[in-house]
């Protein structure tokens, strides 16, 4: 009896992520989830630019390297090229959804465009060596705010989940966390979801994950997922903070 | 008997377009091109295609990156400050090998410029536009009919070669209206691609669309490879037109409408006997280089007449290796110039005779 293996989806070669790095966890948690639909051969899934660049590489169905920011506007080319056929995901950093490519990730939501956008909070930005991201939290030490974020030079972080709530065509939004078993597992619910969404039409989901980045944040991998539940988990609450669907299903 | 019917130059190319087998058209408001996403809108709900105005340039051209890694014909259209905004998408499209088609309706710059037809994104087009090494293929119509056979002949081209090509008009004949014969257009389906990212159906291994290739030596090899299929398109897709070059002494050079206006210059000059005639580039890149450099010594003057302050004439004087005598007859900013102008740059030519 197998009690562990790899997913199909997910290609059997070594991650280069570093060690403590929670993008190992969520990369399984999207192959399992399309595993588990049958849905490999039809899908096809938008890598960003930053850590997971080379996602390209890690998962079995057919990949694109997008531009930094850009991968909601080519997940919509590649939807409305075969929209019965076609699952798509994005799978994007802070620093890639939630600045450079706001607007894409916005309109993409607004358009209520069937695909699945799995995001990444690492409140840093990792590739680059640990700049300030748009998701850094107040008074959080990074490379370019080596005093700690000021929100009055340089704002607040943003809170995507509930920004997005307020955009009428987002289908389900939902904030998980992959720092502790029961974390993970919900995670795995959300990200499922997010995929079974799309099968069944229902529109734009977006899986918000706070991850962690032992190497930027200074931390130990252990520490760092102590950090999420002390600091970050307080600032980015979890939960679904959108479910058409399910609202739509209550209301009647 | 061919059916020729009267359309806007902008029509054309999305009817063009869409006879062409394309069926997804992305863009974003801009004058004065506009008519292209008017037309899309319209039609392509009715064919079962997708009109989509996109929430910026940027998006635009990341939606047909989309599509084209699907191996479906897709096009953006856009005026010059859009086209800025493509340019990283362009770069994209360039460093993963996806054919696309593009249209840029020209109007005057920099900046925001005005709304008038200009030709000022030369060397914008004919250099790549975006960062690194990579090139389009620029086609230059000078007519509606040559916008309507030109897009058909943009997509064959870019799938052949799996790269972009471009459309450099200009607002005036994006906007001026005259006969077209579309049923006379015929188009070569579209390649099989293989390449194309559309579902493993867990048959095959998985295919990639990308531009990221992080060993030096491995990303110089795919720009050398790159740079033989564009030494490919030098040799074979050059196109262009001579008008009265026989036995020209003074060479016109100029593109779109300001080839036209250089066409009526030279019928009034040959009537004063003055011997000049016109090379049309039609393919801007590949520039028509060989044409060129066959009039040196036969020629003594090359008067590049340009709605720029002064692109194309660099091309030119290349090709000929500056061994003639050359003259920009210009006008910039959405001005075009006139019949009289270019005449007068000609008699100028003319009394100054060979070196
Ligand atoms: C247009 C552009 N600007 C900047 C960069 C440099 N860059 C690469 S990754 C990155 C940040 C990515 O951070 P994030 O999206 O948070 O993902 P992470 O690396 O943390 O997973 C930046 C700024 C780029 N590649 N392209």
């Amino acid at each position: 009896m197998v009690v562990f293996d790899k997913p199909h989806a997910l290609a059997d070669i070594p991650l280069h992520y570093c060690p403590g790095c929670t993008h190992g966890i969520v990369h399984r948690l999207v192959a399992e989830a399309i595993d588990e639909l049958g849905i490999e051969g039809r899908t096809i899934g938008i890598a960003p630019v930053g850590c997971s660049v080379m996602a390209y590489d890690y998962f079995n169905c057919d990949m694109i390297e997008a531009a930094h920011g850009r991968a909601p506007a080519v997940a919509t080319g590649v939807k409305r090229a075969d929209p019965d056929r076609h699952i798509v995901f994005t799978y994007q950093g802070d620093g890639d959804l939630a600045s450079i490519g706001m607007a894409e990730t916005v309109h993409a939501a607004a358009r209520n465009e069937n695909i699945t956008v799995i995001f990444i909070n690492n409140a840093i930005y990792g590739m680059t060596g640990g700049q300030m991201a748009p998701t850094s939290l107040p008074g959080q030490v990074t490379q370019t705010s080596p005093y700690g974020r000021d929100t009055n030079h340089c704002g607040f972080p943003i809170r995507v989940c509930e920004m997005l709530s307020q955009v009428e065509g987002a289908g389900y939004l939902e904030r998980v966390a992959v720092n502790n078993v029961k974390n993970v597992k919900n995670a795995k619910k959300a990200i499922l979801k997010a995929f079974k969404n799309q099968v069944e039409g229902k529109g734009f989901s977006l899986v918000e994950v706070i991850s962690s980045c032992p190497t930027n944040w200074g931390l130990t991998p252990k520490k760092a997922l102590e950090w999420i539940d002390e600091k970050m988990i307080p600032y980015y609450p979890l939960g679904v903070y959108k479910d058409r669907a399910a609202d739509e299903e209550a209301a009647k | 008997m061919a059916n020729k019917v009267l359309m806007k130059g902008n029509e054309a190319i999305a009817e063009a377009a869409i006879i062409a087998g394309c069926r997804h058209y992305f863009g974003y408001p801009i004058t004065p091109q506009t008519e292209i996403a008017a037309y899309m809108a319209k039609k392509m709900p009715k064919i079962g295609g997708t009109f989509l105005q996109a929430e910026s340039e940027i998006a635009a051209i990341n939606m047909v990156y989309g599509v084209a890694s699907t191996g479906h014909r897709v096009m953006t259209s856009s005026s010059s400050p859009g086209i800025s905004l493509k340019s990283e998408g362009l770069s994209y499209l360039a460093g993963a090998d996806m054919p696309a088609f593009v249209v840029n309706v020209q109007r005057g710059g920099p900046g925001l410029g005005g709304i008038q037809p200009s030709q000022a994104d030369y060397f914008q087009s004919t250099r790549g536009g975006g960062h690194g090494d990579y090139h389009m293929i620029v086609l230059a119509p000078a007519s509606v009919e040559e916008m309507a056979a030109l897009t058909v002949k943009g997509f064959e081209l870019a799938d052949e070669y799996r790269m972009t090509s471009m459309i450099l008009a200009d607002g005036t004949i994006g906007q001026m209206m005259e006969p077209v014969d579309l049923d006379g257009l015929k188009v070569n389906p579209a390649p099989e691609k293989p390449w194309a990212t559309v579902g493993t159906d867990c048959k095959r291994f998985h295919n990639i669309t990308n531009s990221l290739s992080l060993v030096p030596t491995e990303l110089e090899q795919q720009n050398f490879d790159r740079y033989k299929k564009y030494d490919v398109i030098k040799e074979k897709e050059v196109m262009y037109e001579e008008y009265m070059m026989d036995d020209a002494e003074i060479c016109i050079v100029a593109f779109g409408i300001a080839s036209r206006v250089s066409k009526n210059a030279i019928n009034e000059a040959r009537k004063k006997g003055i011997k000049v005639g016109l090379i049309r580039p039609i393919t801007l890149w590949p520039f028509p280089e060989k044409v060129l450099h066959d009039t040196v010594g036969k020629c003594h003057t090359y008067i590049s007449v340009e709605m720029s302050m002064g692109q194309m004439i660099e091309d030119v004087k290349l090709s000929t290796e500056c061994r003639g005598k050359y003259v920009l007859c210009n006008r910039a900013g959405g001005m075009i110039p006139s019949p009289e102008q270019v005449l007068a740059a000609i008699e100028e030519a003319n009394k100054g005779g060979a070196k």
